[in-house]
C-alpha cells in the first residue's frame, strides 16, 4: 500500500508499523471517577468495521510521525492521512 | 581538539577510513564529521530559525538536505533537523551548538550514533534501485530521506546529482559496508 | 543426435551451436533456442511422467502455461526441479533431466499407478485417507510423497545471489506482445516513464509465432524495429526476462526478473534473479491469450499440443513436432495454424469442429501414432506425430484477478475477459482485454496508453500505427467429445480427467471452489493456465447452468512459480539480518570471546581463558573475580533515549509507573514501564543530567518499541507536552565496572573525584577520562557490586575497554559476559526478559509498591484491576535445590509434595536458573502463587519434557547481599 504522508508525499506501507483503531487517541483520565471502566472499554471495545476506519501508524523508516489513516478494509482505499498530533489537539488533548 | 590518550577507530573498525572502487562508483567511509540533532522547543520555532540563520546554520525543508560551511543540515522531521559540521573544529558539536541556541532548542550529540558512507559516481540510481525504494531518478539533487537497506533505518542524503551520502547505525557499519559492495558489484 | 525436426526458418541462430544433454544423452540446439524446442527439433516428444499417474507426457504449449514438460534444470547445487522446459532458454552446456519417474522415462515402474486409476479418481485423497488417523502418517503418507510429487531439491546450499529492488514509473505495461508494444511506443514517445516487462527472453509475443504482416514486414520484424526504438528512448526500460508475478495494492506490482537462469554461472557478483517490487502510476495488462485444449480420450500423449504451439514451434523455431500433423479446431485461429504448417512443408488434416468433424481418440504409448476421426457418422484413423488443438483463446486474466475482481464472460469469444476497474489503474489491452486480430492488439494497446497519459496529465501523441490483419476469429464452443470409454484429460499437470469432474458432480461438488478442491482442478503449480476454463464448461454442461452461471475461480501470486531463493533475496546465512557489533567486538574477538546473538547485536557471552574447558569454568570465573575485585562488562547495547524539554520531567511521569518528578539533577533512578493494559514491558534507569535534559535506558530488546510507545505518547496522547526524543543508544560505548576495586580502578581512568561524596549511589555525572575525553559516568548496579557505568564516544570504546583492562591488571580485573551478567542479576534477584514475559505485573515482580497511584502514567489504571491485584496470585520468589548438588531447570513448574503433576494442581514456574559460584549451588528465580508466604517451604519442581523433578525450597529472590550494603560502599 501507499500512504500519502502529509509532509513526505506517497509513501510505501512498508515504511510504517500500524497499530489500530484512532480512537486509542482518545484516553480517559486515569484519575476520574470510574477509570477501571473507562480504560476497560477504551481498550478492549473497538468496532471492526467492514469498510471506513481511521487507524494509527506510525511512520518507523521515516520521520517518525504517528498518522490517522482514514483506510476502507475492503479495498484498501486511503482516503485521508492525518498527523496524529493535529487530530490529537483537534480532540482537545494537550499535556 | 582535547589532549587524552585514547586513539579512536573507524566504524568498519579500523585505524584509517576505507574506500574502494567498484564500476562507476567509489564507497568511502567517512570520519571527518561532527553531527548533533536539532529540535525546536515547542513555541520556540521562530526563535530557533532566528537563531539558526544568525548562527549560519541552515534549516532545510522536509525531505531536505542544504550544505554550508562549516554548518550543513538536514531534515529529520517537522522542527528537526541533523546538523553536520566538520570533526576536526567540531568535535565537541552539542558544546559548541547549545550557548547558540539557549533554552530555545534540545540539541543532541549525534557523531558517534552513525557511519557515513558517501557513493559517488554516474548513474547511480542503478546501484540504489537495489537496496532502496527511493526513486533517484525522480529525486531533487538536495534529497534527504529516511530509508532502508537491508533491514537497516538509514539517512540517504543527496549531495548532488552524482554523490551522496548513506547514513547508518554505527554498530551495523561492516553490513551497510557489505550491503552497499554488494549492489554495486551487482549493478554495474 | 541429429536435428531430425529441424525445418527452415525462426528465430535462431544457426551460425552457432549449443550442446545439451538431457536424461544424459547429448543432442545440438542453437542460440534463441529454448530447452523444448531444442528437444522437438532432435524428435524428443516425451519429456514427464504425470504427477500422479506417472502417465508419458511430453509438452502441450509453447510457453509459460506449460502443464506437463517440467524438467530438472542444470546439476550439483544449482540444480533446479520443476522448471518448464517450454521457457528454459537454452545455453551451451545446459543439463536437464526428466522427473517423476525410475528408473527411466520411457520405463517408470510407478506407471502401474496408471492401471490402478480406478480407485485413484477425484476424492480419492480425500475419502480413502481419512481413517485410520495413524495410517496416514506413518503409511500412506511417505508412499504418497514418494510416488507422487514432482522434481527433487538437490539438498545443497544455492551458491548463488539473488537480489531485490524498487522500480518507479508512470506507466507498467505487462507483456510486450502487439498490444504492449504499441502502448509502450505512444507512452514512450510521448516522454512518460515506462517499464515494458516480458517474461520471454525475446520481445513481439505471439508476433514471433505468426506469419502476419505487420506494416509490411513480418510481424516479428516489427517487433525488432519497435523493441530497437524503445531501446533509445532513456524514459522507457525494456525488461525481457521478466514475469509480473503480482498485483500488489496501490499501484505496486511484484516482478521477477531472470538475470542469470539462460548462463551456466552467473558472471561473478551478478544475480541469478531479482525480485522487483515495482510502483506505477498506471498499469497496463497486454499479457496475451492461452489456448485451450478440447478434451477427447487419450488426449494427453506427446505430440499432442495447443495448435499455437505447434505453429510457434514452426514459426519461432525452426522445428516441426511431426512431419505429418493434424490440427482439431473450433476456430479460424486453428486454420491459420494449418495455413502456417503447410507452408513449411507439413502434411496437415483438418478437423474442423464446424463441420461436424472431430477427434475421438488416439494410439501411441510414448508419443502420438494416429488420431482417430469422427467425420460424417464415420470413423477413420489418421496417421500422424502431431496433433494441434484449438478450443479457443482464454485472455490470460490472471494478474487482473490479484485483488479478487471476478472475471467477466465475453460470449463473443466463449470467454472471460478481466473486469473493468478490478485493479484500480490497470487496465487490460490486446488479447488479454479479448481482442484477438493483430490490429485490435495495436489498437487497444495505443489506446489504453492514451488514456493513462491523459490520466497523468501528459501530452497525448498523435496514434501512428502500422497496417495489420483483422482476421475473424469464428468460434463455435467446444469443450469435450462426448463418448468413449477412456480418459479425457483437462488439467494434465494434476491429472484431472472429465471423469473426475463428473464424479465431482454426481457427489453433488457443483460449486466451483469445491470443483476445484474435490478434483485438484487448476490447483497445481500452472494454476490450471490451460484447464479451468474446460473444467469449468464442463460443469456448466453438467449442472445445465451457462458458464458465467457457473462462475470461475480467480488467481494469485504468483502468475508463474518462484524460487523461494528469490524470495529470501540477500537475506539468508550469514547475512540474514545485519549484525550489529559492540565498541568492544574487536577487543573481545581477539580474547576468543564466545558471542550470543540478542537480537542483532553480538555479545560476548563469556570469555574463555586458556585450559578452560567448559563454559561453566569461564562464567563461574567471571562471576567470582568480579566480586572478589572487579569486572567490567560492555552494556552499549541497552537502549539509550535521549528526553529533552521543559516538560520532560511531567513525561517521563507519564510513560514510567513510579514518581520521576522528584528525581533531582545529577541523579539515576530505576523506572518501570506499564503497557496499558497494567503488564510490566520495560525497565531500566534514567538519569537527570541537566534540568530538562535526561538520558533513559531501556532494555537490549525493547528499545525500538519502548522509543516507538514514547514517540506514541508524545505525539497522540500529550501533544502540547514540550519534548523531543532522540536516540543515543549507539552515541556512546559503555561499559559496566562493578565489583569492589570498581572505584579504584576508574580512578585510574576518570579525570575528576569519583569518591562516594563525590559520586553517590545512584549519581551521575558529566566527566573526562584519560586526560581530557568527554563522557558519562552513572552509579548503577545491576550486579549488586560497588558498581558504575561508564560512557565514552564510540569511537573510544575500544580503547577503553584495553585501558581499563590494562589499568585493572593490578586488581586482577576481569571482562565478563552476559551469563556472569545473568548470574548475578538473579543472584540479587533482579527481573529480566524471562521475567518480564508480557504476562506479568509489577506486583507479580514483587514491584507493586513502585506504581504510583497518584499521578495518571500509562497503566496505573489497569494494573489496579481485579485478578492483576489477586492476593493469591504469582509473587517472584528465589528457588534452591534442598539437595545443592541437584541441578534445576528452567520452566519446571512447582508442584506441592505428592501432587499430580497436572494443571489444576500447578502453582506456579522456574522464570530464570542459573549456577550460582557464590553460593555452590543451581538458584533460580521463579514465579509462585502466594510466593510471598511460602518462604521456607519446600515443593517439588517438576519437568516433564526434561523428565526432571528436584526438591526445592522457596528463599528471598535477595540471593546475595540482600541488604544492598555492597553497592553503597
Amino acid at each position: 500500500m501507499i500512504i500519502n504522508h502529509p509532509i513526505l508525499g506517497p509513501r510505501d506501507a512498508q515504511e510504517f508499523v500500524y497499530l489500530g483503531d484512532a480512537g486509542l487517541i482518545e484516553r480517559p483520565d486515569g484519575l476520574a471517577e470510574g477509570a477501571v471502566d473507562a480504560f476497560h472499554d477504551y481498550l478492549y471495545l473497538r468496532d471492526n468495521p467492514a469498510g471506513e476506519h481511521r487507524e494509527l501508524w506510525y511512520h518507523e523508516q521515516g520521520d517518525r510521525s504517528w498518522l490517522v489513516v482514514t483506510r476502507n478494509t475492503l479495498t484498501h482505499e486511503i482516503t485521508r492521512v492525518e498527523l496524529a498530533r493535529d487530530v490529537a489537539r483537534a480532540k482537545g488533548r494537550s499535556k | 581538539m582535547a589532549e587524552h590518550r585514547l586513539k579512536p577507530l573507524t566504524p568498519l573498525g579500523h585505524d584509517r577510513p576505507e574506500t574502494v572502487s567498484i564500476g562507476p562508483v567509489t564507497l568511502t567511509e567517512v570520519v571527518d564529521q561532527a553531527l548533533a540533532s536539532l529540535a525546536a522547543r515547542q513555541g520556540r520555532e521562530e526563535e530557533v530559525a532566528q537563531k539558526a540563520k544568525a548562527a549560519g546554520i541552515p534549516l532545510p525543508a522536509a525531505a531536505r538536505a542544504e550544505p554550508g560551511t562549516p554548518y550543513g543540515a538536514f531534515w529529520l522531521s517537522e522542527q528537526s533537523w541533523m546538523v553536520e559540521a566538520p570533526y576536526a573544529s567540531h568535535e565537541d558539536i552539542r558544546a559548541i551548538l547549545l550557548p547558540l541556541f539557549g533554552d530555545a532548542a534540545s540539541i543532541t550529540e549525534q557523531t558517534d550514533a552513525w557511519v557515513r558512507f558517501d557513493v559517488s559516481g554516474s548513474d547511480l540510481s542503478a546501484m540504489f534501485e537495489r537496496l532502496c525504494n527511493v526513486d533517484l531518478r525522480a529525486a531533487p539533487d538536495n534529497l534527504a530521506t529516511r530509508t532502508v537497506i537491508e533491514h537497516m533505518g538509514c539517512y540517504l542524503v543527496r549531495r548532488a546529482r552524482d554523490r551522496l551520502s548513506v547514513f547508518g547505525a554505527r554498530s551495523s557499519a561492516a553490513a551497510l559496508w557489505h550491503a552497499l559492495e554488494t549492489a554495486a558489484h551487482s549493478a554495474y | 543426435m541429429t536435428q531430425s525436426n529441424r525445418i527452415a526458418g525462426g528465430q535462431i541462430d544457426r551460425t552457432r551451436t549449443l550442446s545439451f544433454t538431457f536424461d544424459g544423452v547429448a543432442y545440438r540446439g542453437h542460440p534463441g533456442d529454448t530447452l523444448a524446442s531444442a528437444l522437438l527439433a532432435n524428435g524428443v516428444r516425451l519429456m514427464g511422467r504425470s504427477f500422479k499417474y506417472h502417465r508419458p507426457r511430453g509438452p502441450i504449449s509453447a510457453g509459460s502455461e506449460e502443464p506437463n514438460a517440467l524438467v530438472e534444470l542444470r546439476e550439483g547445487a544449482r540444480r533446479e526441479p520443476n522448471t518448464r522446459a517450454t521457457v528454459a532458454e537454452l545455453f551451451d552446456g545446459l543439463s536437464a533431466d526428466s522427473q517423476n519417474r525410475w528408473p527411466s522415462l520411457s520405463f517408470d515402474a510407478m506407471s502401474i499407478k496408471d492401471r490402478l486409476s480406478s480407485f485413484l479418481t477425484a476424492g480419492f485423497y480425500d475419502t480413502t485417507f481419512r481413517w485410520p488417523a495413524s495410517f496416514w502418517e506413518k503409511v500412506y503418507e511417505p508412499i504418497i510423497r514418494k510416488a507422487a510429487g514432482l522434481g527433487a531439491m538437490s539438498r545443497l546450499e544455492d551458491p548463488d545471489q539473488y537480489d531485490k529492488g524498487f522500480l518507479h514509473c508512470d506507466l507498467l505495461i505487462i507483456g510486450a506482445g502487439p498490444a504492449g508494444l504499441a502502448a509502450a511506443l505512444s507512452a514512450g514517445r510521448a516522454g512518460a516513464q515506462v517499464i515494458l516487462a516480458d517474461e520471454d527472453f525475446r520481445m513481439g509475443g505471439r508476433l514471433n509465432a505468426e506469419t502476419h504482416e505487420v506494416g509490411g514486414m513480418t510481424g516479428a520484424g516489427w517487433a525488432v524495429q519497435a523493441v530497437s526504438e524503445l531501446s533509445h528512448m532513456p524514459n522507457v526500460r525494456l525488461m525481457p526476462r521478466t514475469t509480473i508475478i503480482a498485483a500488489v495494492d496501490h499501484g505496486i506490482y511484484g516482478a521477477v526478473e531472470r538475470v542469470s537462469d539462460h548462463l551456466a554461472v552467473p558472471a561473478p557478483g551478478k544475480p541469478r534473479q531479482i525480485l522487483w517490487r515495482i510502483y506505477s502510476r498506471r498499469a497496463i495488462l497486454a499479457g496475451g491469450a492461452t489456448e485451450r485444449p478440447i478434451a477427447f480420450e487419450n488426449n494427453d500423449r506427446p505430440g499432442i499440443m495447443l495448435a499455437g504451439a505447434l505453429r510457434a514451434y514452426a514459426n519461432r523455431w525452426g522445428v516441426a513436432v511431426g512431419r505429418r500433423a493434424a490440427i482439431f479446431t473450433n476456430n479460424d485461429d486453428g486454420l491459420r495454424t494449418a495455413a502456417d504448417l503447410k507452408a513449411k512443408g507439413v502434411e496437415v488434416r483438418v478437423i474442423d469442429v464446424r463441420k461436424g468433424e472431430e477427434v475421438v481418440d488416439s494410439s501411441g504409448r510414448l508419443g502420438l501414432k494416429s488420431v482417430t476421426i469422427r467425420s460424417g457418422g464415420r470413423l477413420e484413423t489418421f496417421p500422424c506425430e502431431a496433433l494441434g488443438v484449438s478450443g479457443g483463446w482464454n485472455p490470460n486474466v490472471n494478474v487482473a484477478s490479484h485483488h479478487r475482481g471476478r472475471p467477466v464472460w465475453e460470449p463473443a469469444i466463449e470467454a472471460f475477459v478481466p473486469g473493468q476497474g478490478d485493479i484500480p489503474g490497470l487496465a487490460a489491452a490486446g488479447a488479454a482485454a479479448g481482442r484477438f486480430s493483430t490490429r485490435a492488439a495495436l489498437e487497444t494497446g495505443a489506446a489504453a496508453a492514451e488514456e493513462a497519459l491523459s490520466d497523468l496529465g501528459l501530452a497525448v501523441p498523435a496514434r501512428d500505427l502500422p497496417q495489420a490483419e483483422d482476421g475473424a476469429y469464428a468460434i463455435e464452443p467446444k469443450w469435450y467429445v462426448a463418448g468413449g470409454k477412456g480418459r479425457a484429460w483437462i488439467d494434465q499437470q494434476n491429472d484431472v480427467t472429465l471423469k473426475d469432474v463428473k464424479l465431482a458432480h454426481q457427489e453433488n461438488y457443483t460449486s466451483v471452489e469445491h470443483l476445484k478442491r474435490y478434483t485438484t482442478l487448476g490447483m497445481a503449480t500452472d494454476q490450471g493456465k490451460t484447464a479451468n476454463v474446460l473444467g469449468l464448461a464442463v460443469m456448466a454442461g453438467l449442472t445445465g447452468k451457462s458458464i458465467p452461471e457457473t462462475g470461475t475461480t480467480i488467481y494469485r501470486p504468483p502468475y508463474t512459480p518462484v524460487a523461494m531463493g528469490t524470495l529470501a533475496g540477500r537475506s539468508r546465512g550469514q547475512e540474514f539480518k545485519p549484525k550489529r557489533l559492540t565498541p568492544s567486538h574487536h577487543w573481545a574477538s581477539e580474547q576468543g570471546a564466545v558471542f550470543v546473538e540478542v537480537g542483532m547485536w553480538l555479545r560476548a557471552q563469556w570469555l574463555p581463558r586458556p585450559g578452560e574447558t567448559t563454559w561453566r569454568e569461564s562464567v563461574d570465573r567471571e562471576v567470582l573475580q568480579t566480586r572478589r575485585s572487579v569486572g567490567i562488562c560492555d552494556v552499549t547495547t541497552l537502549g539509550k533515549i535521549d528526553i529533552q524539554g521543559r516538560d520532560a520531567a511531567a513525561f517521563l511521569d507519564k510513560v514510567y509507573a513510579n514518581n520521576f518528578a522528584s528525581l533531582a539533577v545529577g541523579k539515576c533512578r530505576y523506572g518501570l514501564m506499564l503497557r496499558e493494559d497494567g503488564i510490566v514491558y520495560d525497565d531500566g534507569t534514567t538519569a537527570r543530567l541537566g534540568e530538562h535534559e535526561y538520558v533513559m535506558t531501556t532494555t537490549t530488546a525493547n528499545a525500538v518499541l519502548v522509543f516507538r510507545n514514547l514517540e506514541y505518547a508524545r505525539q497522540c496522547l500529550y501533544p502540547d507536552m514540550d519534548v523531543q526524543l532522540i536516540s543515543t543508544t549507539e552515541a556512546w560505548a559503555q561499559f559496566s565496572v562493578a565489583g569492589p576495586n570498581a572505584r579504584r580502578l576508574l580512578q585510574k581512568i576518570v579525570d575528576q573525584d569519583i569518591s562516594d561524596a563525590a559520586l553517590p549511589y545512584m549519581g551521575c555525572k558529566e566527566i573526562t577520562v584519560c586526560g581530557g575525553l568527554r563522557a558519562r559516568i552513572f552509579r548503577i548496579s545491576f550486579s549488586g557490586e560497588l558498581a558504575y557505568e561508564i560512557a565514552v564516544p564510540t569511537r573510544y570504546g575500544d580503547a577503553l575497554i584495553r585501558e581499563m583492562v590494562a589499568q585493572g591488571a593490578e586488581f586482577d580485573a576481569v571482562v565478563y559476559g552476559t551469563e556472569a551478567l545473568g548470574v548475578m542479576r538473579v543472584e540479587k534477584g533482579h527481573v529480566a526478559g524471562n521475567e518480564l514475559n508480557g504476562q506479568s505485573s509489577a506486583l507479580n515482580m514483587g514491584l507493586g509498591k513502585m506504581v504510583s497511584r497518584k499521578k495518571d502514567s500509562i497503566g496505573m489504571v489497569l494494573s489496579q484491576r481485579e485478578g492483576m491485584t489477586d492476593p493469591d496470585g504469582y509473587r517472584l520468589v528465589g528457588v534452591k535445590p534442598v539437595n545443592s548438588a541437584e541441578k534445576l531447570t528452567a520452566g519446571s513448574h512447582f508442584l506441592d509434595k505428592g501432587a499430580a503433576p497436572v494443571m489444576a494442581n500447578d502453582l506456579g514456574w522456574l522464570t530464570s536458573v542459573v549456577y550460582s559460584p557464590h553460593l555452590g549451588s543451581s538458584i533460580a528465580l521463579g514465579y509462585l502463587k502466594k510466593g510471598d508466604e511460602r518462604r521456607g517451604a519446600r515443593l517439588r519442581s517438576v519437568n516433564l519434557l526434561a523428565k526432571t523433578e528436584v526438591e526445592v525450597e522457596i528463599v528471598s529472590p535477595h540471593f546475595f547481599d540482600p541488604e544492598g550494603e555492597r553497592l553503597r560502599g
